[in-house]
């Protein structure tokens, strides 16, 4: 294996993911003596082209302008392209955790004769193959994955790595031209949900409902308490399949990978698919009327209660001491 | 139009984790007394397709594909019991935990020859990821051996412009697409694709349903590398984290003083983050 490339949406720019995903990229080519380039998707602003150079030993941005607007196919391709223009030579592709680099990993990896691999929280090189660590079975075990062909091409867990260092001299950035078909699936439409406050991700502490709530209006309670404590609100499959709450509120294997300082489970019941988004938060705390709940083997500190007798006291005790 | 949906059936991932264990020869979970159940994200694609039949009014199919073992035809029954139309099991040999590189080959194999016996399916769905191994790599591989676009995260399909109009979640919101036939989309959950209970009436019809029966030979994908099954990944190891802590309830004769217990620990963290 020669060099390792990260591979970045030029629309979403170098965000934390991207910064995660490089500095897993840079471990990895030091590990074996490489470079590491970065391939941005798309035209990029400036910053992040520069940001990304500062890291990178190689930067190539596709510079067609119909990029900025993500479209699966022309990302495909375009990444296709960049991987050649790079030099094509890459042990590893390494893409962060974002809904775009999720879909497009795999089909890259077959088109470039590759392996792939999702959501992975450690890599390493054993000889000419990559191993990569995630969850299995929902979250009740950890399985080590051997990806045997080059590249492996492998989306990151990537607020789980360290953002990568800067280098002593920034590294060269070359512009190329693609060639991009029309796409058969256009996306045409895009509707961000309303968002207070800041991203799930990136949030200092969230407070989460379950099922045990049992409708959309205590959500109404939690936001109060929420508030209380400048936390952001999540929430369990359970509550956002029952369309309580937006689908992108969901903590867990199949929703958002969250990390607070503290993190707060009201009625959910710590199935291991929900604990799998929510295990790297510094402290947990619970509020549930069941002692055998399982949330109670992973949480530090809670109470065995009713939701609606604590919430609103609970509530009005944090304010108080805010004020 | 005609929908074709990739079942997989896995080990119940509802298996609390104190009944979890791992048999280390076979790397994989030990059976117990776990049952075998269709991958829920399957269960939402079958829901999803079916709500597209309903939607379009007319001349819909839907056909139900797995490859696994002979007791997958649980899965195959159930989902025409939820009235899929027909289904197609491709009995599995060799490695039970094939890779993806393995399954996209034998569903893209099965999807063609099925093809050749009744036309061309206009849309392909697969679950977004499976609740065993969960590596949610299947879809895009078959989406490129069948040579097709592909839409991950799909939550909704309409008919509409010849074709369907796609709503999928991103990590911030929802897109909205346009598909032209032939397509794959990945299916992920919402609050209006959760699986319908089939019908005692429906249950009894889906037994009457055709359950066309293949195999890696009739496929002509006999080869050793389909059955050897991790031409492009295969699981070096696995193992139960041990990650439990001891949990500190709240104490006091009164909810009063168990609540400000609760308050005082919890204001602690929140003042120390700063
Ligand atoms: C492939 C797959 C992926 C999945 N991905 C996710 C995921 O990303 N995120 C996720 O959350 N789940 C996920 N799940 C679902 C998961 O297995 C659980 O079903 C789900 O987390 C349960 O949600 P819950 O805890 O809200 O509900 P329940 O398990 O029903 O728990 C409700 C809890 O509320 C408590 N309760 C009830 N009433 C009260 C009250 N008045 N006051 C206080 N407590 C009360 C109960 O004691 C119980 O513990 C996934 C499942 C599969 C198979
Ligand atoms: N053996 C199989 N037979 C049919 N479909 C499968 C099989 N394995 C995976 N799939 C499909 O691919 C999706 C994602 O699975 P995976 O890539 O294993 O996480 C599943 O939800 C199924 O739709």
């Amino acid at each position: 294996m020669a060099n390792v490339a990260v591979c970045v949406l030029g629309s979403l720019g170098y965000d934390r993911a991207a910064q995660g995903a490089a500095g897993a990229g840079r471990a990895l080519a030091e590990s074996v003596g490489g470079e590491l380039h970065a391939l941005v998707i798309g035209p990029a602003e400036d910053d992040a082209v520069a940001a990304l150079a500062t890291v990178a030993d190689r930067v190539v941005v596709g510079a067609n302008e119909a990029l900025r607007d993500y479209q699966p196919e022309q990302a495909l391709q375009a990444a296709q392209q960049l991987h050649a223009a790079g030099g094509g030579d890459y042990g590893a592709v390494l893409l962060g955790n974002d809904t775009y680099s999720q879909e497009i990993a795999p089909r890259l990896a077959h088109r470039l004769g590759g392996s792939s691999m999702a959501d992975a929280a450690a890599i390493r090189m054993d000889g000419d193959h990559l191993l990569a660590q995630r969850t299995a079975y929902g979250g009740k075990a950890i399985s080590i994955y051997r990806l045997k062909k080059q590249p492996a091409v492998v989306w990151l867990r990537a607020r789980g790595f360290e953002p990568a260092p800067e280098q002593p001299s920034a590294g060269e950035v070359a512009s190329v031209d693609l060639a991009l078909d029309e796409p058969r699936i256009r996306i045409t439409g895009r509707e961000v949900a309303e968002q207070e406050g800041v991203r799930l991700e990136d949030a200092q502490i969230i407070v989460s409902g379950g099922r045990g709530l049992g409708g959309p209006e205590p959500f109404q309670e939690l936001k109060k308490l929420a508030d209380s404590i400048g936390a952001e609100q999540g929430a369990s499959r359970a509550a956002c399949d029952a369309g309580w709450v937006p689908p992108n509120w969901q903590v867990g294997q199949t929703g958002k990978k969250v990390a607070p300082e503290l993190y707060i489970a009201v009625a959910i019941s710590g199935a291991s698919q929900h604990l799998l988004g929510m295990g790297d938060s510094k402290v947990v705390a619970a509020i549930n009327t069941d002692a055998d709940a399982p949330i109670f083997k992973h949480c530090s500190f809670g109470i065995v209660e009713d939701y609606k007798a604590v919430v609103p006291l609970l509530t009005e005790k944090l304010q108080a001491i805010a004020r | 139009m005609k929908l074709l949906v990739c079942l997989k059936q896995i080990l119940d991932p509802d298996v609390p984790a104190r009944d979890f264990q791992i048999d280390p020869a076979a790397k994989a979970a030990r059976r117990g007394g776990a049952n075998l159940v269709t991958n829920i994200f399957c269960e939402n694609a079958v829901e999803t397709a079916l709500q597209f039949r309903e939607a379009a009014g007319g001349d819909v199919k839907v056909t139900a594909l797995c490859y696994g073992e002979s007791s997958a035809e649980d899965c195959l029954r159930k989902a025409m019991a939820m009235t899929v139309d027909e289904a197609c099991l491709v009995e599995r040999d060799g490695n039970t935990n094939p890779d993806a590189a393995a399954v996209g080959r034998v569903l893209a194999a099965a999807i063609r020859r099925l093809e050749q016996d009744g036309g061309a399916f206009d849309a392909v769905l697969v679950g977004r990821e499976s609740g065993d191994w969960g590596v949610g790599q299947t879809g895009g591989v078959l989406a490129e051996e069948l040579g097709r676009p592909a839409l991950g995260f799909v939550e909704s399909l309409q008919p509409g412009n010849g074709g369907a109009t796609l709503r999928r979640q991103t990590d911030v919101g929802i897109e909205v697409a346009e598909a032209e036939p032939p397509f794959l989309v990945t299916i992920t959950n919402n609050e209006d694709n959760v699986p319908r209970i089939p019908k005692t009436r429906d249950v009894m019809m889906s037994y009457r349903k055709p359950l066309q029966k293949l195999s890696l030979g009739d496929l002509e994908l006999d080869s050793e590398e389909i059955r050897a099954g991790s031409s492009i990944f295969e699981v070096e190891e696995i193992f139960i984290p041990t990650d439990e802590v001891e949990c500190e309830l709240a104490e006091g004769d009164t909810l009063e003083e168990r609540v400000d217990q609760l308050a005082k620990r919890i204001h602690e963290v929140v003042a120390s983050i700063g």
